[in-house]
């Protein structure tokens, strides 16, 4: 649900990153906290548990420049990936306009982004929403580990239609704008179509 | 999918801004301010220049999710009123409508009762606005389905490329 403010001139959109517990969402977003120049991003806000595990999301807003004399702003949000927090993942994806799914590259996480998408198919359509419909992004992250499923293999069992889809190493930043901008053009191009 | 964008004309701005405006100097309060369901602010009005409004929004939206979904885990439709109570300061978070919440700071030169009084009559004010604000937008929607452009609609590949090379 992008906002569009006439008086103001801005709009907000908000993109989630989704994904498996210890993918790599939260470092996706610090990533991109620690390279953005300081007058274009907000505070990042994490609640998170002690061991630095997602509680509840985070938030990061982002400045991106202006569009037609608009202002274009994006929230990023980050659920908490854990299978028992689904409550909370749920709250979060209210009014989303985009997603990012983070999946793990590493063999023994497979099964762990298998149940994470189809998790997350069922919580848009609770929230009225379509993942063949609304702008989706796939990132491969953690590709410099050893033990991990090669691309074609993670393709096949990830892919929902023709998202984009990119490998990453969000620890180094690998992958991470270019994730972004992707889910960014898609958001924007919705808006240009006029919404839903 | 009946996912209506939030869109926000001069004209309601000012009213809205207005209303607040009011609301603040009639409450007491430190700080009023409007934020919508999904964390995006919409106008705030009286100590706001040492204050992070843009997470406050946020987290104001995340406070009111997370009770709404407690309300409905014991069977409640909603919490309409949220209050926090600090040593100096307090929040008051009510919603307005369905889509806004709104969220008064006060410290001890109002007190609880006074800010609720004047809640309450802001908040039929405010429905009334954001009613308007539907009908708008619905009427835009129609507008733009017969034909008139958009602001966005002319939006380029380029247009998009240059948001990231800054
Ligand atoms: N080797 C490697 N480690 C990574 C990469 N990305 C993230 N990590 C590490 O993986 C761990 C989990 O990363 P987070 O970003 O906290 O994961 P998350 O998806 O936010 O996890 P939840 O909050 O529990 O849902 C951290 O120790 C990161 O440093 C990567 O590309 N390569
Ligand atoms: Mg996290």
């Amino acid at each position: 649900m992008t906002f569009i403010n006439y008086a103001s001139r801005e709009i907000n959109c908000k993109i989630v990153y989704y994904g498996p517990g210890l993918g790599g969402k939260t470092t996706n977003i610090q990533y991109i906290y620690d390279t953005t120049n300081s007058d274009s991003k907000g505070k990042l806000i994490s609640l998170a548990t002690e061991t630095d595990r997602t509680l509840f999301f985070d938030f990061l807003p982002l400045d991106l420049g202006t569009i037609r004399g608009f202002k274009t702003r994006f929230h990023l949000y980050t659920v908490p990936g854990q299978v028992f927090y689904d409550a909370s993942r749920k709250l979060i994806l209210k009014g989303v306009d985009g997603i990012v799914f983070v999946a793990d590259s590493q063999d023994e996480r497979m099964d762990a982004n298998i149940e994470s998408i189809s998790n997350l198919k069922i919580n848009l359509v609770e929230n009225g929403f379509d993942i063949s419909a609304i702008p989706y992004v796939l990132q491969l992250n953690k590709r410099d580990l050893p033990n991990i499923t090669n691309i074609d293999e993670m393709v096949k069992e990830l892919k929902v239609q023709d998202e984009p889809i990119f490998e990453a190493v969000a620890i180094k930043g690998i992958g991470v704008m270019e994730t972004l901008k992707a889910v960014a053009k898609q958001v924007i191009m919705e808006l240009k179509r006029g919404g839903k | 999918m009946g996912h209506s964008n939030i869109v926000l004309y001069e004209e309601e701005y000012q009213q809205i801004k207005t209303i607040l405006g009011r609301l603040n100097q009639e409450a007491n309060a430190r700080v009023v301010f409007l934020v919508d369901k999904n964390g995006q602010q919409i106008a705030a009005c009286g100590e706001i220049e040492n204050l992070d409004t843009t997470s406050l929004a946020s987290l104001t939206a995340g406070n009111v999710a997370a009770t709404d979904g407690l309300a409905k885990l014991i069977g409640e439709k909603e919490f309409s009123i949220l209050f926090h109570e600090g040593e100096r300061d307090n929040i008051h978070i009510s919603l307005v409508g369905k889509r806004v919440i709104l969220v008064i700071i006060f410290d001890e030169r109002s007190s609880l009762g006074l800010v609720r009084l004047r809640v309450k009559r802001a908040s039929i004010e405010l429905e009334r606005v954001f009613d308007t604000i539907v009908k708008k937008v619905e009427m835009e929607r129609q507008a733009q389905e017969t034909g008139t452009a958009s602001p966005f609609a002319e939006i380029t590949d380029e247009d998009i490329d240059n948001l990231f090379s800054s």
